[in-house]
């Protein structure tokens, strides 16, 4: 039975652990709402991914990993950009500028990221693939176990049900808690913290906000949390819907009489 | 006949029923069951439905209380419940600390559903548990501007005042606006 669906009914650690359990060999093909993402396995081991249309050559791996430099890259793909990943690769080691380690570290590093990325996508449409559709292009397997990757999947699960729960909606706005004596300056926050207060605005919901930043809903609301968590900021509705009865909640539109009836509620509550 | 419609949400056991039970001139009707989940059993029967309640304010005019079931699992509800609604009230069980997550999570799905005022009624401020009201604030992240009313919801005039600050609040955004 072909084993497919959709990671809303199905999440990415789940596949991994029946993957693993399996020890299934192929590539797990993942369609997001903007990407398309390709893991492949062995055996039940994490052999090598692919994220959109990010280049994995081994060299831009390498560079990725800080093995080496803008300037080493940029003549590896000038000069070698004929040959396969196993072939550069043989030839960085035999020329003694990397290791067999660096190079399969990158490569391992690249693929656990590829699969950590995943791990945030809640919706999206993926397939298995019995086969390994990099073994042909002469890429470099690697070979990772799945576990701490499982064990690491679910507790960003229980994280993103968490965050879900703490911010139901992303499309409430956010401001700045009026708290006399708090010098942002003083706060040590991260770029992408400041990168989302940069924005803070009633104006601005926080879907806007992470659309802005190009952050996901799982990072944008982290990163929420920890701001109202630090009492920065709180969470208000957009400027642009302001409060009020909307009209259809009385059984007339004229203001008058809304007025009135709401008067008469009171009336009788009162004397309740 | 007109009628116009309040919900009343808020964690389970926060004391839901019990409040419109107080100021309803009907037996509130709510579907009951026994409880199964052992996790749950601080009661011995949910509702799992909805609560209803009415006051009927003169031949013209009813108003109906809604009261909306505690379990996340019955959440599809909200959105369904708050449609056309004047405003709505959070209920708050005081004396449990560990519901005012989730009566947060609950406060932020409602404000996002419709932009009608709300309060937060802090029930069961007779126990001797009862966390105070400012502190309640400050675990609920309110900001002052929103109303934390101190509340008993098996006496009547706890529950009128809840009510009454909710309609003057929907009074004021009607002279605001």
């Amino acid at each position: 039975m072909a084993l497919k669906g959709n990671l809303r009914d199905f999440t990415i650690t789940q596949l991994l652990n029946l993957i693993n359990l399996a020890r299934k060999t192929g590539t797990l093909i993942i369609e997001g709402p903007t990407e398309t993402a390709r893991v492949a396995f062995r055996e039940g081991k994490l052999s090598y991914a692919q994220y959109g249309s990010e280049d994995t050559s081994l060299a831009s791996i390498l560079y990725r990993g800080r093995k080496i430099s803008q300037g080493q890259y940029r003549i590896l793909k000038e000069r070698t950009s004929q040959m396969t990943d196993k072939e550069l690769g043989l030839l960085l080691i035999n020329a003694g500028y990397l290791t067999q380690e660096d190079i399969l570290g990158s490569l391992q590093q690249y693929a656990i990221d590829v699969v950590r990325r995943l791990f945030t996508w809640v919706e999206g449409y993926f397939r298995f693939d019995g086969t390994d559709v990099f073994r042909q292009d002469g890429k470099i397997a690697v070979k990772v176990d799945l576990e701490n990757l499982i064990i690491e999947g679910s507790r960003q699960l229980r994280e993103w049900e968490q965050l879900q729960e703490e911010i139901p909606s992303l499309e409430m706005a956010l401001k700045f808690t009026e708290r006399p004596g708090t010098d942002l300056k003083k706060i040590n926050l991260s770029i992408e913290e400041w990168r989302v207060v940069s924005y803070v605005n009633p104006k601005n919901t926080m879907s806007q906000i992470a659309r802005t930043v190009k952050m996901n809903d799982l990072e944008i609301r982290r990163i929420v949390y920890s701001l109202l968590q630090a009492g920065l900021v709180e969470i208000v509705r957009p400027s642009g819907m302001p409060v009020a009865v909307p009209s259809k909640s009385f059984p007339t539109q004229n203001k008058e009489e809304q007025r009135s009836l709401v008067n008469r509620l009171i009336r009788r509550i009162r004397s309740i | 006949m007109q009628t116009v419609k309040m919900v009343v949400t808020g964690p389970f056991n926060s004391g839901k029923t019990e409040f419109i039970q107080s100021v309803s001139e009907i037996n509130v009707v709510s579907t009951e069951r026994k409880i199964t989940s052992q996790a749950e059993r601080v009661k011995d029967s949910t509702t799992v439905a909805m609560d209803f309640g009415r006051i009927t304010v003169d031949q013209e005019l009813v108003l109906y209380l809604f009261g909306t079931p505690g379990q996340k699992r019955f959440d599809f509800m909200w959105e369904i419940l708050s449609e056309g609604m004047l405003g709505f009230i959070v209920m708050v069980d005081s004396t449990r600390p560990e519901t005012f997550r989730e009566a947060r999570s609950i406060l932020e799905t409602f404000r996002a559903y419709a932009p009608t005022p709300y309060v937060v009624a802090a029930n069961k401020q007779d126990l001797p548990d009862a966390w105070e009201l400012e502190d309640i604030r400050l675990a609920l992240r309110l900001s002052p501007d929103v109303k934390l009313l101190p509340c008993v919801a098996t006496k009547k005039d706890p529950v009128k005042n809840v009510l009454l600050e909710l309609l003057y609040s929907i009074l004021a955004e009607m002279e605001a606006g």
